[in-house]
């Protein structure tokens, strides 16, 4: 027998609250009005009264309205009739394809006992030598590229994703632009990984609490694929929209902001979601690839300060370039002494040049007299620009170290690079 | 069970109860198929107690029943800490994987300290020895230490030995000794004891002034701004820019008996890192597996954020217990901004009135109480024990003006902060030389270190002044100046934590060597011109970089080392 409430109480914001007795926190319920039936969550308790957040919004909503308790949290159906399938935040087809039919996996699942995680230690080659030499991406590592709108940042996670060569991608839009959508379909079929795809789409045009959801149904798909041992990619765009749309719910439950009006749980959040990245012992791994646009290109707003914070790095993409300073990737160290005895030495060497370079355009560009060696270094900036940081350039990693070794050679003496003398003997051009 | 939920909210559960609650006792959530939530009470009112649940509060119902306990939030100390790795709340994790696989499922606890290990017991004291809580009445060996088997830290009074084991093999749960108190009543002593984790655990004749160098072996911190036993010291920085790879290799190098890491809210993979290395680690000093001298609490930024205020507290009582023992404890604590967060959370939830940021009015004083359990004491025994605290702090946007970080220096005896301008040009470790400060003496005569921190100065301001007048405006006096800083700099302020030798460098080695650049600062040069002067610094960098990555007593030690002679013998005329 089904129970229906139909007592409700207050309708604000998202939040719905009803009288009921003997319901679980976190629990799901499906609220149903003239218009049709919306899944909520229940996100508050006292004494009697429920609150439900409700995912498609309450517009519509009326007192007279009922709702049915489900008595499980939210769950997300999983099988391999996922691959090649198209869903919503609410996880609806939304391939106009048939619902899936299969058993549902409860979402936010407790966090891996750090001791059955593996260290990641498997390189994965980009063929960018902004990220093969200065800074390695690595299998289950969870990096995030850091750009502004306008920027080609979701080009850029496609291209990575496709050379990333896992078993299977998933990909999760938040306020995705139909029309970008449409873009990461075509360039999957084009790589050929779409029947290897799963995609949960969230855009703009949809309901915000549906946006909450897309992390978290994405990654729960990736950790079961991962638990069967496959090596599973998440691409999630954008989270700014995650965090907004939590900033949205929060201040509509009145809860004191701490940051620019962001929720002070904002870290915690973002972290159960970036932390399900992880390489099992014994089993397969998750990578989470996510792009945050900074409002006002500005690093330190909550959102992109919150996410350094948590992730393993960052790719800052800026003027169509990856840009080799504050770009970052933790794990570098776990794969880079292994690659060639000179990785890191011209990962050190080259980057400090380019720091150098910068400083000696400042001083020229206040119009001040070059020195021989300020000239050094702005031949260095020149060839190092085009020959590596370009983003067109696409070359295996060793390649890429060679190409950095014949302009250093072009440009300078050995020991003016500060690279140590045993490396120098073995690899400098002559 | 003695009360029953009447709401739920985020991990904040409100409960009825008819009889006694204390404040900050345990209790247990009991959820509709019987696991139990182990909660702590935060407040009461009237018959209502808050409490704050330390899993995740889902499947939670209103009238579930909640079991109220006496006892405050505890530990268990004994001997088989060490090498240990627990959550904030003291559950062994690799025993939780063993028995409950991949994920830490909500609700299952266990015993922190094995129950069948057992131990050789020395007894240290005889029959109708008088003894006073803290006393050792045995010890075991634990790894490299004699594990000081004490009287429970919170009895009172004296108490007579009536009986003490003979000296053999024994489990944490037998009986060691029995004692009796004034009236004659008799109390049985294992080797386990507990204490609640808010409380600090000191028992000392007295506390004394901190002023042993705690060598770290990075060069910067040793030579610079040094931080002694018993001391602080806190590293803010934005993220990225090195915290807790500085952490780490503290607690690699650090010359010290025990190191204690608090993962608090930060990655697990930092935590994967330290537990599967530092078994293959071994320390220099004596032999022994890195992770023998070691125990790791982790409550990564997924798991439960209420188990993420605890954490620290556990770790710092961990930390406590050992000083007991007359050692050396260091303490790491990596993020403490986390914990805080955690305290906003928390906070929130209550609706206690915000203070900035959103952070409780409470916040500064509970930062300098967990500091103040820092110190150096003197054992009743006329032993020292010391304990160490370093805790890094993540300021939002880098921006040190916020509440954590401004707490924190307050109470610190040396600060650490970490540059994002030299992070991104990657001189590491990325400390500020120029806005660092440190309030203890260390291995390096003060009178050098503030010449060399003049110098410093005065390469920065030389900097500054060359933006606006250009090198061609700058004296090739000056320009020296700049550059014998940058010297300094490149050649003993930046160190490769990833390269064998370079990456930790003994006191003596660091006396030396601070020495050798003392000279080389200090030449009379006499440049014909500024290209030569730049020649001559470039020279002198690769030398002593170069010079730094030989291990000592090797012909590579020697020839750079005499080649560095040379440059200063003819004051950098031959480059
Ligand atoms: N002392 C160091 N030597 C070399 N690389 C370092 C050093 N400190 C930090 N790094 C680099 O910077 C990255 C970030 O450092 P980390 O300590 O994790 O930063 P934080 O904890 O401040 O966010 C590391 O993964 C490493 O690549
Ligand atoms: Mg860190």
């Amino acid at each position: 027998m089904r129970k229906y409430y139909d007592d409700i109480r207050r309708i604000a914001g998202n939040v719905v609250t009803v009288r009921a007795s003997d319901v679980g926190y976190d629990d799901l319920a499906v609220v149903s009005t003239g218009r049709g039936d919306s899944l909520a969550q229940v996100i508050r308790l006292e004494g009697r009264e429920v609150s439900l957040q409700v995912f498609a919004g309450t517009q519509g909503v009326s007192n007279n309205d009922r709702v049915r308790f489900l008595r499980h949290p939210m769950q997300v159906p999983f099988s391999n009739d996922l691959l090649g399938r198209v869903f919503d935040g609410a996880g609806r087809p939304r391939d106009g394809r048939e619902r899936i039919n299969a058993d549902g996996v409860d979402v936010g699942s407790p966090p891996v006992n750090p001791v059955r995680r593996r260290m990641p230690d498997k390189m994965i080659e980009t063929r960018i030598p902004m990220i093969d030499i200065f800074n390695s991406l690595v299998e289950s590592q969870k990096l995030p590229i850091f750009s502004v709108a306008g920027e080609l940042y979701n080009e850029l996670l496609a291209r990575i994703g496709l050379q990333a060569d896992a078993d299977i991608i998933i990909l999760g839009g938040m306020g995705l632009r139909h029309d970008d959508y449409l873009k990461f379909r075509q360039t999957f079929e084009d790589g050929g990984v779409l029947g290897r795809t799963v995609m949960y789409i969230h855009t703009a045009a949809d309901p915000v609490v549906e946006c909450l959801l897309i992390p978290d149904q994405c990654l729960a798909v990736a950790e079961q694929f991962a638990l069967q041992g496959r090596r599973v990619l998440v691409l999630l765009t954008d989270m700014t929209a995650f965090a907004d749309a939590l900033k949205e719910i929060s201040i509509i439950m009145e809860q004191i902001p701490s940051n620019r009006g962001y929720p002070g749980d904002l870290y915690t959040q973002l972290a159960r979601r970036y932390e399900k990245a992880v390489d099992f012992d014994e089993a397969g791994s998750v990578t989470v690839l996510a792009c945050v646009t900074m409002p006002g290109d500005d690093v330190t707003h909550p959102v992109p300060d919150n996410t350094g914070y948590i992730t393993e790095g960052q790719f800052y993409l800026r003027n169509g370039r990856i840009e080799p300073f504050g770009s970052l990737s933790r794990l570098k160290q776990q794969v880079n002494g292994e690659t060639r005895d000179d990785h890191r030495a011209i990962m050190d060497g080259c980057i400090q040049l380019y720091a150098l370079c910068r400083e000696s355009r400042e001083k020229r560009d206040m119009g001040f007299e070059m020195s021989p060696w300020d000239r050094r270094l702005l031949k260095y900036g020149e060839l190092f620009e085009n020959r590596i940081m370009n983003l067109a350039v696409n070359i295996p990693l060793f390649e890429a170290l060679d190409r950095c070794w014949a302009i250093l050679a072009e440009c300078f003496e050995p020991m003016e690079t500060g690279i140590r003398q045993s490396i120098i003997e073995k690899h400098w051009p002559r | 069970m003695n009360g029953r939920i009447i709401a739920v909210h985020g991990n904040l559960v409100k409960a009825e109860t008819s009889t006694r609650v204390v404040q900050n006792s345990v209790g247990y959530c009991v959820r509709g198929d019987g696991t139990r939530l182990l909660s702590e009470v935060i407040r009461v009112r009237g018959n209502v107690a808050d409490m704050q649940v330390f899993e995740e509060t889902r499947g939670l119902r209103v009238n579930d029943p909640v079991e109220f306990r006496e006892e405050m939030l505890s530990v268990t100390l004994g001997p088989g800490l060490l090498g240990g790795i627990y959550d904030g709340l003291q559950n062994p994790l690799p025993k939780l994987a063993e028995q409950v696989g991949y994920f830490l499922t909500p609700g299952q606890y266990m015993t922190p300290l094995p129950t069948d290990n057992k131990w050789t017991f020395s007894p240290a004291v005889q029959t109708g020895a008088a003894v006073q809580a803290g006393d050792t009445l045995g010890t075991v060996p634990e790894t490299l230490f004699e594990h000081a088997i004490m009287v429970p830290f919170g009895w009172r009074g004296t108490y007579k030995v009536q009986r003490i084991a003979e000296p053999g093999d024994y489990t944490i749960e037998d009986e060691i000794a029995v004692l009796s108190d004034d009236s004659g009543q008799e109390h049985p002593v294992r080797m386990r004891q507990t204490w609640p984790v808010k409380l600090p655990l000191c028992v000392a004749r007295q506390r004394q002034m901190p002023q042993d160098p705690l060598v770290t072996r990075v060069r910067i911190i040793d030579s610079m701004f040094p931080v002694v036993r018993g001391g602080t010291y806190c590293i803010p920085g934005p993220f990225g820019a090195g915290k807790t790879v500085l952490q780490q290799i503290t607690a690699r190098h650090a010359e010290i008996d025990i190191v204690i890491i608090a993962a608090c809210g930060e990655r697990a993979g930092e935590v994967v890192e330290t537990l599967r290395d530092f078994p293959k680690l071994q320390d220099p000093r004596t032999g022994r597996s890195l992770i023998e001298r070691t125990i790791i609490i982790c409550n990564t930024s997924a798991m439960p954020v209420a188990a993420r205020e605890a954490s620290i507290y556990t770790a710092v009582t961990l930390a406590e217990y050992y000083r007991q023992m007359g050692l050396n404890i260091l303490l790491l604590a990596d993020s403490t901004s986390r914990w805080a967060q955690a305290m906003r959370e928390l906070s929130g939830r209550l609706e206690e009135i915000p203070g900035e940021e959103a952070f409780p009015a409470y916040l500064e004083s509970r930062i300098a109480a967990l500091y103040e359990r820092a110190g150096v004491i003197e054992l009743k025994d006329g032993r020292i024990g010391s304990l160490t605290i370093g805790g890094t702090v993540s300021p939002a946007g880098g921006n040190m003006e916020e509440p954590v970080t401004q707490g924190t220096l307050k109470v610190v005896g040396a600060f650490y902060g970490l540059s994002r301008a030299r992070s991104d040009a990657r001189r590491y470790p990325a400390i500020d030389p120029l806005e660092s400060w440190s309030k203890y003496r260390g291995i390096i005569d003060p009178a050098k270190v503030a010449k060399v921190r003049r110098l410093l100065a005065r390469g920065n301001e030389i900097k500054q002044m060359m933006t606006v007048v250009g090198e061609e405006g700058t004296s090739i006096e000056d320009l020296t100046t700049a550059l014998s800083a940058d010297v300094f700099d490149n050649c003993f302020l930046q160190q490769n934590a990833f390269d064998e030798v370079d990456g930790a460098t003994p006191a003596d080695r660091q006396i030396f060597a601070f020495d050798k650049l003392l000279e080389v600062l200090e030449l009379e040069y006499a440049f014909a011109d500024k290209e030569q002067a730049r020649r001559a610094m470039v020279l002198i960098t690769d030398l002593i970089r170069n010079w730094n990555y030989a291990a000592a007593d090797t012909d590579e030690y020697r020839d750079r080392l005499a080649k560095i002679d040379r440059f200063i013998a003819t004051k950098g005329q031959e480059s």
